[in-house]
């Protein structure tokens, strides 16, 4: 590992001031991406400014009928919050298997937005329940925030300060795992939102995170397992490595999409019982 | 330089380190605590496993920096002043749960964790999962899950190995 010059600010406003002034220098939040591409010399950022210790970034909370996740909330602190459970246990489900223990307790998901590995999990929840980022400077729609391989829409000195994630109705996540990484090899998050479905996989596409529209089209005249006979996933546009082909990444995106779907339809409906009093009065 | 101050084992620790130091490479080189091993450059391995706050953490992936103010307990701090070994310690060398050591330090880490999060029965298949970020090159692992069922029972009050 280079040498760099280590800071620990107290808030967001002092965080993102130093990124300014230092040129090139990076955000630390668990360091379980920052810190292994540092080792191996891939990354010499002459800054590093940690974002572990500042008050409240890491609050879990519901924001009327939103999930507010904090951006240095751990994988841990997802997986086992009360909170995240009764909103969208698949989110708490998802959290729960990213990589070890470990790795869960320092991990978090705002390192995990902002790195956008193609085959990180949280990417596919985030851009599935429709989610916003929240940065220093703006909202960010997750159709927007994603823009292929570890590229995002962030600027070098922007620190995401939480995610809004809108509830859905019902939502379930499917991870074939890789057996060595423990990341998705494919997986397959399935959300049906008031208005509409949403499907995005991860691990599969060439370009990161995507949008399975096809799925999403026949989902929308009825949320149903049944209703994914005809899907056929193009091998195009996939990735192919030693993992997988692309072609068996196709087959998988297929088989994960239904038993996602199953396993949503399985659940209670949601935001159906939520209280009238939400609405504002006129 | 930066100057950082931090518990570990109990007892407070004021050093200067260099802030690319890992926190494993700070307790092995500078406090000579060498019980915390090295066994990969990847993350993987799970040798490094410390408790940072009470959670298990690996310590090749952390920095001393960021340890600063926090409490840190290793291996050597189970069994403080090389006295009775701690319940978890004592499963491993009834049942057999190591061939070379390498791995040990960090499996009984993450299965002290491990109890301290999920409780003292232990279903084999929860330890078989807990274990994904542990890494064994001789044993097999069979008795490693074996000592770690026994430990989480013998860690219950009142428990015994
Ligand atoms: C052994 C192992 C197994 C893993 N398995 C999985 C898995 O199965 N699934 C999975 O999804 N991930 C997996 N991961 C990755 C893990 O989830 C990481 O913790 C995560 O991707 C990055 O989060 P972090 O907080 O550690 O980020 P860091 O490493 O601290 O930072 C990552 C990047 O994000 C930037 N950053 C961090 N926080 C912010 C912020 N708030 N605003 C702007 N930029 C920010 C940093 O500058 C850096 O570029 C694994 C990691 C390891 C080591
Ligand atoms: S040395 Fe820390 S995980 Fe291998
Ligand atoms: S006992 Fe040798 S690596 Fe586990």
């Amino acid at each position: 590992m280079y040498p760099f010059k280590y800071h620990r600010p107290a808030t967001v406003r002092q965080a993102a001031n130093l990124l300014a002034k230092h040129e090139e220098a990076r955000p630390i939040a668990g360091g379980h991406t920052l810190l292994p591409v540092m080792k191996q010399r891939l990354a010499a950022p002459p800054h590093l400014v940690d974002l572990s210790h500042i008050e409240g970034l890491g609050e879990i909370a519901m924001q009327g009928r939103a999930l507010m996740i904090g951006a240095a909330a751990t994988h841990a602190e997802v997986a086992g919050s009360a909170t995240v459970q009764a909103a969208i246990p698949a989110l708490a489900e998802l959290a729960a298997e990213i990589g070890d223990p470990a790795v869960r307790h320092r991990g978090t998901i705002g390192g995990s937005l902002a790195n956008n590995d193609p085959a990180a999990d949280y990417p596919a929840a985030v851009l599935a329940l429709g989610a916003t980022i929240v940065t220093s400077k703006r909202r960010l729609k997750a159709d927007q925030f994603f823009q292929g391989l570890f590229t995002t829409a962030l600027d070098p000195d922007e620190i995401i300060t939480k995610i809004m994630l809108p509830l859905p109705k019902k939502a379930a996540y499917c991870k074939f795992r890789n057996p060595a990484s423990r990341y998705a090899l494919v997986g397959v998050f399935v959300a049906k939102r008031p208005g509409d479905v949403r499907v995005a996989v991860t691990g599969a596409g060439a370009d990161g995170v995507f949008r399975l529209s096809a799925a999403e089209a026949a989902l929308q005249k009825r949320f149903h397992s049944k209703m994914l006979g005809g899907l056929h996933v193009a091998a195009d546009g996939l990735t192919s490595d030693l993992h997988g082909s692309a072609a068996y990444r196709a087959h998988l995106i297929a088989v994960l999409t239904r038993r996602a779907v199953e396993a949503a339809q399985a659940r209670p409906d949601k935001v159906a019982a939520q209280p009238a009093a939400l609405e504002p009065v006129s | 330089m930066a100057k950082i101050s931090l518990t570990v084992n109990g007892r407070a620790v004021t050093a200067n380190v260099d802030p690319r130091t890992l926190l494993v490479q700070f307790l092995r080189e500078q406090l000579r605590l060498t019980g915390s091993h090295v066994g990969c450059d990847t993350s993987q391995c799970g040798a490094c496993v410390v408790h940072l706050d009470g959670k298990a953490v690996k310590s090749c992936t952390t920095l001393a920096v960021m340890a600063d103010g926090h409490e840190v307990v290793t291996i050597e701090g189970l069994a403080p002043d090389g006295a009775a070994l701690h319940p978890m310690q004592q499963a491993f060398y009834e049942h057999h749960g190591l061939q070379c050591g390498y791995c040990t330090p960090g499996m009984i880490m993450t299965a002290v964790d491990l109890v301290q999060r999920k409780g003292h029965e232990l279903s084999e298949q929860t330890i078989r999962d807990e274990l994904e970020g542990n890494l064994c090159r001789c044993t097999g692992y069979q008795n490693i899950v074996m000592a770690i069922a026994a430990g989480a029972k013998a860690m219950a009050p009142g428990g015994a190995a």
